[in-house]
């Protein structure tokens, strides 16, 4: 764990600040954090403790569709079923939030009006995010004025890779402005921010480490691994990384950050090895939809699956739940 | 020079085109007619059912969506790779059922003949089912056969090669994909038989055999809400009764267990193709 001899906000007074606080912080072990995600991986999660996992990653899911041909039909479809994953069962719960591009936030908000499932939009020119900083700010705050609770940014990964951390740490923080007024706290107003990492493109677990805080520091609420649109996308050990880089900030600054793993996460198995991960890494506080989501799409059909097995005793079949 | 160690060969499991052991990690002894033992294959469990379904689930589209003359070619080609290996296959059938090597090789070219035969109908099952239906009114009106999806089969547990050959021929030959439980007591044709599926340009998943305990296992797959019919040809009666009350829930097909004993060496006629196919009708108007 670092530990801070100036305040956060010296650190990022220049760029040689920066870079020397990030280079700072201790290497990661590529192939002890490997195989801490696999050993992880393989415990064991049965019966009740499943039951209630299942639950809570269906709680967690933030529901999403990213794509060119996205309509509003399918948005209003997508809503209706993040409200009541399961039509036949009053008992699933709704998901945390639907995630959606800008122009499609309207219709979302509208038809999640009074649902209690937030409405998350992505900005700041997704996903490459190669844009200049007028544009997106301009992005994000025609995002949240349409009615986004929570902004999907991505860091500049040219920025950072060249080694230019201040620009990323001020692209965040200008979002961070654009997002409303809080100050960041969960309960204030002001959308929440979550800031892709796109961790597939940073290359090594020294760089996500680095990029973790670098989004921590600048006022991330949340960290999200990866646009999707990215191979590799969410892994377990990249998320163990960042997981336990959210731990030691709160334990430095006293302020605590969600994470997000998105893309790649399509199987009940998966889920539940995230959220062992969760617990083993930075603690049950975090296995909150407040603290923890996964972004993902298909997901939700295996896990709705899994509750069925659980509830009749017989296998079901994917011909009885939406294609989305 | 000392004596040559037997090498003992471990049968597995045919799950999507590969050989898993069964995620139970159990097996079980098979022995001969006599009680001699012979080796050891797995017995699956259930989760060993429910991927043989997610892999037989995804084969469907690619399978279903190959031409029929291809089909046959791939059927045709199982069997020439099944006659390459008719010694092998003699050799088992002769300590599972305890018959003679000539009655043993007698049986394995039935099996090739069958396969043969079902090769054959693959491009023709549609001219004798599909129909130009009279209507009244200005539209042709066409009836084909489409195969039924997922099917589970219970192989029946005597007449081991040509009686497996005799289920899992019907079944694909018209696009539908397959989880086979091999007979319990004489599994060792069963995997030799997907050894021969594996190198025989049958996609993954088309066919799956699982070893082990048709009670344990089958009534899993009859419940399955992802399986389309079930065929329970080596089902004993209460093992039927049980399966056929786990498939009314999704409405699957059901093929009962035989009265008599099946004679798997006669002509079967059409009545195990017709079983998993269903008929889909178009209505199109006639004129420009």
């Amino acid at each position: 764990m670092p530990t801070l001899t100036t305040p956060l906000a010296e650190v990022a007074s220049s760029t040689s600040t920066l870079r020397a606080f990030l280079h700072g912080l201790p290497g990661v072990d590529r192939v002890g954090a490997d195989a801490r995600a696999a050993m992880l991986g393989t415990r064991s999660i049965k019966t009740t403790a499943k039951k209630q996992a299942i639950d809570l990653a269906i709680r967690m899911v933030d529901l999403t569709t990213l794509e060119g041909a996205d309509t509003p039909g399918k948005v209003r479809a997508m809503c209706a079923k993040a409200v009541r994953p399961d039509p036949t069962d009053a008992t699933v719960p709704p998901v945390a939030a639907v995630c959606v591009y800008p122009d499609l936030v309207p219709t979302a908000v509208q038809a999640l009006a009074g649902s209690g499932v937030k409405v998350a939009s992505v900005a700041t020119a997704f996903p490459s995010g190669r844009s200049s900083l007028e544009v997106k700010v301009a992005e994000t705050g025609l995002a949240v004025a349409a009615g986004a609770s929570e902004i999907d940014m991505v860091i500049d990964r040219g920025a950072f890779l060249a080694g230019d951390y201040l620009k990323v740490y001020e692209e965040i923080a200008a979002v961070k402005a654009a997002c409303g007024p809080a100050g960041g706290a969960h309960d204030e107003p002001g959308a929440h921010l979550k800031v892709i990492l796109e961790t597939g493109e940073l290359a090594t677990y020294d760089n996500v480490r680095r990029a973790s805080w670098l989004a921590m520091i600048a006022g991330a609420d949340f960290i999200k691994t990866s646009t999707g649109k990215v191979s590799p996308a969410a892994t377990l050990p990249v998320t163990l990384v960042m997981l336990e880089a959210v731990r030691d900030f709160l334990r430095t600054t006293g302020r605590k950050v969600g994470v997000k793993p998105a893309g790649g996460i399509r199987t009940t198995k998966d889920a539940i090895k995230y959220l062992v991960l969760v617990n083993e890494t930075a603690g049950p506080d975090w296995l909150d939809p407040d603290w923890f989501r996964l972004g993902a799409s298909s997901l939700l059909n295996d896990l709705l699956m899994q509750r069925q097995k659980m509830a009749t005793g017989r296998y079901a079949g994917p011909d009885y739940f939406t294609l989305d | 020079m000392s004596e040559r160690l037997a090498v003992r060969k471990t049968y597995k499991l045919f799950i999507g085109g590969a050989f898993p052991r069964s995620e139970s990690g159990r097996s079980y002894v098979v022995t001969s007619s006599k009680g001699d033992f012979l080796a050891n294959a797995s017995r699956a469990s259930r989760k060993d059912a429910r991927d043989a379904v997610s892999a037989a689930r995804k084969a469907f589209p690619g399978w279903s969506g190959a031409t029929a003359y291809n089909r046959g070619q791939v059927l045709y080609r199982v069997a020439e790779m099944l006659e390459g290996r008719r010694a092998q296959f003699a050799a088992e059938i002769a300590d599972a059922e305890g018959v003679g090597a000539r009655k043993a090789g007698e049986l394995v070219d039935a099996a090739v003949d069958r396969l043969v035969w079902y090769a054959g109908w693959s491009d023709k099952i549609g001219a004798v089912l599909g129909s130009a239906n009279p209507v009244a009114g200005p539209y042709f009106n066409l009836s084909s056969p489409e195969p039924t999806g997922v099917v589970a089969v219970v192989a029946p547990p005597l007449g081991s090669l040509a009686g497996l050959v005799g289920v899992i021929a019907p079944v694909i030959v018209t696009g539908n994909t397959c989880v086979v439980i091999a007979p319990e007591r004489a599994p060792l044709p069963s995997i030799t038989l997907a050894e021969v599926l594996a190198t025989s340009d049958v996609p993954g998943g088309v066919v799956n055999i699982l070893t082990g305990s048709a009670a344990e296992i089958a009534p899993w797959l009859a419940g399955h809400m992802d399986v389309n019919a079930v065929d329970l040809a080596g089902a004993d009666p209460d093992l039927a009764v049980t399966c056929e009350e786990l498939a009314a829930e999704n409405l699957k097909r059901v093929v009962r267990p035989p009265a008599a004993p099946v004679d798997w060496l006669a002509d079967p006629g059409t009545d195990r193709m017709t079983a998993f196919l269903e008929t889909k009708t178009v209505w199109h108007p006639i004129g420009t």
